[in-house]
């Protein structure tokens, strides 16, 4: 296999503009991946800053209601930031500050990369930028004003929809004006190499404490692990440890937005087809005439119209499976988890707890099911309170 | 000799832009053969794409223009079969990769052949990943043009030495768009192209008025103007072809000298 690629996904297909730079972060990348210090200060962070491992909870009373499974929900959501996204984070801008780079940008969808960006930015005292869309904005107003309280800057985005896509576009334009001392910190399995296999590289983790912390619990693999997938990072940092191992299920839950028969969706696998656009090869949601389509979905963090080039390989080989959740579906484990286990998942990783209520009742009760519950719901509550036609207003009380 | 290389013979050439199909397919029919008969030497085709992310916000909005008009590969090609038989001016298609991938690769650079397209720019297809084309081109006799810019350094003896047609030298770090500066080096960037090849280069990126074109047609072989010519355009609709075409003379006059 060709360096960068995923059979043959993946790959380089960047302005010459930005191509020095994006050998200069594969170079450091390959000289700093098993240098010890560089290995020890990220340890050290995602320990004592991310606050890692996260737990692998079991979940007693979804695993009764259900009838099936045993379902353990892998704690993502506990990390620092609220995300897994912060295991990412860390790596890189560890990796800019050797590469002795000073200023940080990033696109961010949910808010949620972006809000880790700001936060390690914060902490290594260097300037960030967020690039985030206007609709992202106005769905994740929360996030923005995390972002800022964070000393980030929130560039709004108003180009094309408006959304995840066009914040990448923004970001990577402003990354070829600014590339001598900027660090693009991208936030998902995704562009030209090396991001889709070093964002893989800092995300592993995920998989492999399940694999040990489940070996404790329960003395064997699981049988299935069930992620959402936007553009992949959580779903590949959980899958990777089991590539291997044949007999665990890796599902990975795409947005259906409306349905994937209505022009309302994110699900670039089901209806995607093989494209080349934000520095990759690999499946993009788009028309005959191979221009990106608008996509949506109820969450702006798998509002994407592309996919990792690793999933695209793993699609391919069959060694995972790919599935579409709706915004119902979704909304619905949503609120289903909250209820019942008194955990608020992202609206993303509901969609991976929608699929495993599905799937859980139709397997034996001594097989086992880990939910990779990527992020915490906290920032959603507002927009499922719109969904459904709740207004909530908090009360602007000058006195105290 | 083809099309292109002709076109920097014993002069320095104008090479102008303009979006297909912006504000509408017939307008760019229009305007291609006054084009080349007011000065341009070269006339690149932008193809216009959902997610253009080498330009500036001039370009993007043209594409975004030509887009809801209803333009297509399938509508330029034609376009370009009929321009064809009016001029000999070498055409060009500046397009994103995936269109023409999802065009089908083959069938796209056929198409070129066939409508009388000498040349094809792709700024999201690297010296790395060029193979994707590079056969396909020269099958069909298209001259798939390089781009080398301010940060390629090392890069450019690579990338001069494969280069065909010409060679695309951009000015600027960034996106498309007007520039009051240039602050790139260009002199010496186009010195270390000599090192290695004399492949005509023409600088583009940023360029607007006949003073910064004149100043880079003395140390290089040829200029590009885009932006300047679509902001014409998508001020002018489909009353452009008297502004685009005295523009275009004034920028030739100050290029030949």
């Amino acid at each position: 296999m060709r360096e960068g690629r995923f059979g043959e996904y993946g790959g380089q297909y960047m302005p010459e503009t930005l191509m020095k730079a994006v050998h200069e972060l594969s170079e450091a990348y390959e000289r700093y991946r098993d240098d010890a210090d560089f290995q020890k200060e990220l340890d050290d962070l995602l320990n004592k800053y991310a606050g890692r491992p996260s737990l692998l909870y079991y979940a007693e009373k979804m695993t009764r209601d259900l009838g099936g499974a045993r379902i353990y929900l892998k704690r993502e959501d506990l990390n620092h930031t609220g995300s897994h996204k912060i295991n990412n984070v860390l790596g890189q801008i560890l990796l800019a500050k050797r590469m002795g780079k000073k200023r940080a940008i990033a696109e961010t969808g949910a808010g949620q990369h972006g809000v880790a960006t700001a936060t390690v930015a914060a902490l290594m005292g260097m300037e960030c930028k967020i690039f985030m869309g206007q609709e992202d904005m106005e769905r994740q107003a929360l996030n923005v004003f995390r972002m800022e309280l964070l000393g980030a800057t929130v560039q709004p985005v108003t180009s094309g929809t408006r959304t995840l896509k066009d914040a990448v576009n923004e970001a990577l334009r402003e990354w070829s004006e600014r590339v001598e001392d900027t660090f693009y910190v991208l936030g998902s399995v995704m562009g030209p190499h090396p991001y889709p296999t070093m964002v893989r590289d800092f995300q592993k983790i995920i998989g492999k404490e399940i694999k040990e912390q489940l070996m404790r619990a329960e003395g064997k693999l699981p049988d299935a692990v069930i992620a959402c997938v936007g553009g992949g990072s959580n779903a590949i940092g959980a899958f990777y440890e089991f590539i291997e191992d044949r007999s665990v299920r890796l599902i990975g839950c795409e947005a259906a937005g409306l349905g994937i028969d209505t022009p309302k969706n994110a699900a670039t696998i089901t209806n995607g087809t093989v494209g080349i656009f934000h520095g990759m090869k690999s499946y993009f949601c788009q028309d005959q005439y191979g221009q990106i389509a608008p996509v949506y979905s109820i969450s702006a963090g798998l509002d994407y119209p592309g996919i990792g080039p690793e999933h695209a390989y793993l699609n391919d080989t069959g060694r995972a499976e790919y599935v579409a959740i709706t915004d119902d579906e979704a909304v619905n484990a949503f609120e289903y988890l909250s209820r019942t286990e008194g955990i608020i998942p992202a609206i993303e990783s509901a969609h991976a707890v929608a699929y495993a209520m599905k799937l859980a009742p139709a397997m034996e009760k001594d097989q086992v099911i880990v939910i990779n519950l990527s992020g915490r719901g906290d920032k959603d509550v507002a927009a499922i309170a719109r969904y459904k036609g709740v207004v909530i207003h908090e009360q602007d009380t000058k006195s105290i | 000799m083809s099309r292109i290389r002709k076109a920097f013979e014993n002069k320095k050439a104008f090479i102008a832009f303009v979006t297909g199909g912006d504000p509408d397919i017939e307008t760019t029919a229009e305007l291609i053969p006054v084009m080349a008969e007011a000065g341009a030497d070269l006339i690149e085709i932008g193809i216009p794409f959902s997610d253009p992310v080498a330009e500036g916000s001039v370009i993007r909005q043209a594409s975004e223009r030509a887009l809801k008009n209803g333009c297509t590969v399938e509508k330029l090609f034609d376009m370009v079969s009929k321009v064809r038989r009016l001029t000999d001016v070498p055409l060009l298609f500046m397009t994103y990769l995936n269109p023409v991938y999802v065009y089908g690769k083959e069938k796209f650079l056929n198409h070129c052949r066939q409508c009388g397209i000498d040349g094809i720019i792709v700024p999201d297809m690297p010296f790395e990943e060029k193979d994707e084309l590079s056969g396909l081109c020269e099958d069909n006799g298209i001259d798939l043009i390089s781009m080398i810019a301010p940060t390629s350094d090392e890069r450019i003896y690579r990338i001069a030495k494969e280069a065909k047609g010409f060679l695309y030298c951009v000015s600027s770090l960034g996106v498309t768009g007007i520039r009051s500066k240039i602050t790139t080096d260009m002199g010496q960037m186009i010195r270390r192209v000599r090192e290695v090849t004399d492949i005509p280069c023409a600088v583009g990126f940023g360029i607007s008025t006949p003073e910064q074109a004149a100043g880079l047609a003395q140390i290089s072989d040829g200029v590009i103007v885009g932006s300047a010519i679509v902001k014409l355009i998508g001020e002018h609709g489909r009353g452009c072809i008297a502004p685009v075409t005295g523009y275009i003379r004034r920028m030739a006059e100050a290029i030949k000298g």
